[in-house]
């Protein structure tokens, strides 16, 4: 390609690949608040409380159908108007996390819905608690036909990340703009988070596959 | 500052704001449906040489970031000779991102045809095309919608990245009035619901509506 710079190139790349794993962590970070949110949410949405399931499906939907970069400015801009300094990191985690928790949401509410209802049937005549019901029989059955989702939108996480830069989390976004600015080259910084990109997202992509029909056979759903 | 105050003071930009977002969003919409079904057609192609060019595409727009292809195409592309202004950079990088995802559900759409149809169609001597635009898009559109109310409100989602670009959509406008005033719920919370009604009172009752007539159309109702 014309004009490429591979001096530049390997200049760049030890930077690159330091941001690579800051961005690695905010996804991680991202989907851990997600994860477990996420299925409070779906939850919520199962309790007798008409009020709350209401309440709690509209707030999924409301987060669902706005744009997360103007959520992750919501969260940075609005907690100091009250009083609350949160720093990047903290408000774009929140931010991320809180919308991939409505995600994920749907994807545990259709995992839910997919168990068999003689299973809950066979709970009630057990006469087992609510508790047990979800945690030994009902999520434990729900948790592979969820999974193909989850990973989805783990490599979604991951895609996303490149908005946090709006607030200035040093993540790879955030880095290969402080390249280019420096340097006056564009070329190469943001191409090589393409790349990036592209080399961590497709094998994720694969393994996920795997790693779902290795949690099948082990539950003995094959 | 009361709501209503700031509404009547910041509304009007908030909604110019509104109208540049809703440009970007048909734009976008068109150039994504006709991506789609391009890049769909070609990878269901049984010639690799028409297969290869979709597949690569695809898989390049999907596993990368949206944000990334706009800066791409916008401060890296002019170095190829090939540069847009920022409206246009924000529309074709919208387009031809949520482009890929559409392709795939093409694709999953024409597959869910049974294949009943096509040797109907076939033992009818259809020619190819007619039989693809007459037969089988007809039924795998019929199919896709809802998966495409969806992606829609993902490629709204995704016009708000143009803000970065300093196109001047919503986003934008929400940035600048956030900076000159500091009233940030109210802003970020005004843009916010205002990509909200976007999306449930336009988008998706659109959506239903076109299932509606397509179905009739098909003789499904």
């Amino acid at each position: 390609m014309f004009d490429w710079r591979w001096d530049f190139t390997w200049e760049i790349l030890p930077r690159l690949f330091e941001a690579t794993l800051n961005t690695m962590i905010a996804a991680g970070a991202g989907y851990a608040i997600a994860v477990v949110l996420g299925l409070v949410l779906a939850l919520a949405q199962r309790t007798p409380w008409r009020v709350l399931t209401f309440v709690v499906r509209e707030v999924v939907e409301f987060i669902r159908s706005t744009p997360l970069v103007l959520q992750i400015f919501f969260v940075f801009f609005v907690g100091p108007q009250f009083g609350i300094r949160l720093d990047p990191w903290t408000s774009g985690m929140i931010a991320i996390g809180l919308h991939y928790s409505a995600y994920l949401s749907e994807v545990y509410r259709g995992g839910i819905e997919s168990v068999a209802k003689g299973q809950w049937e066979a709970c009630a005549s057990l006469s087992m608690s609510t508790r047990d019901t979800y945690f030994r029989i009902i999520i434990p059955q729900a948790l592979p036909p969820s999974l193909a989702g989850m990973g989805n939108y783990l490599v979604g996480i991951f895609k996303d990340t490149p908005m946090l830069s709006v607030i200035g989390v040093a993540e790879l976004m955030h880095t290969a703009n402080a390249i280019g600015s420096e340097n006056y080259r564009f070329l190469e910084p943001y191409t090589l988070v393409g790349v990036i990109f592209l080399a961590i997202s497709l094998p994720a992509a694969g393994l996920i596959r795997v790693f779902e029909g290795w949690v099948r056979k082990k539950l003995g759903m094959q | 500052m009361s709501y209503w105050e700031f509404l009547s003071e910041y509304g009007p930009r908030l909604i110019d704001g509104t109208l540049v977002t809703a440009a970007q969003f048909f734009l976008a919409a068109a150039l994504a449906i006709v991506i789609a079904l391009i890049a769909g057609l070609m990878k269901l192609s049984p010639y690799l040489p028409v297969r290869a060019p979709a597949v690569v595409y695809i898989e390049v727009f999907r596993g990368t970031s949206l944000l990334v292809q706009l800066y791409w195409i916008f401060f890296v592309l002019p170095l190829f000779g090939v540069s847009f202004d920022k409206f246009t950079a924000g529309f074709v990088a919208v387009g031809m991102n949520l482009g890929a995802y559409g392709a795939e559900l093409v694709r999953g759409g024409i597959q869910s045809v049974p294949k009943g149809q096509w040797e109907a169609a076939y033992s009818l001597s259809m020619s190819p095309l007619r039989r693809m635009w007459r037969i089988i898009l007809p039924q795998a559109l019929l199919n896709m919608l809802p998966p495409w109310g969806n992606l829609l409100i993902e490629l709204l989602k995704g016009t708000a990245l143009v803000a970065l670009i300093s196109v001047a959509d919503l986003m934008f406008e929400a940035r600048q009035i956030n900076g000159s005033t500091y009233l940030s719920a109210q802003t970020f919370g005004s843009a916010l619901i205002i990509y909200y009604i976007f999306a449930r009172l336009i988008i998706t009752p659109f959506m239903r509506w076109l299932e509606r007539v397509m179905r009739r159309k098909l003789g499904r109702a």
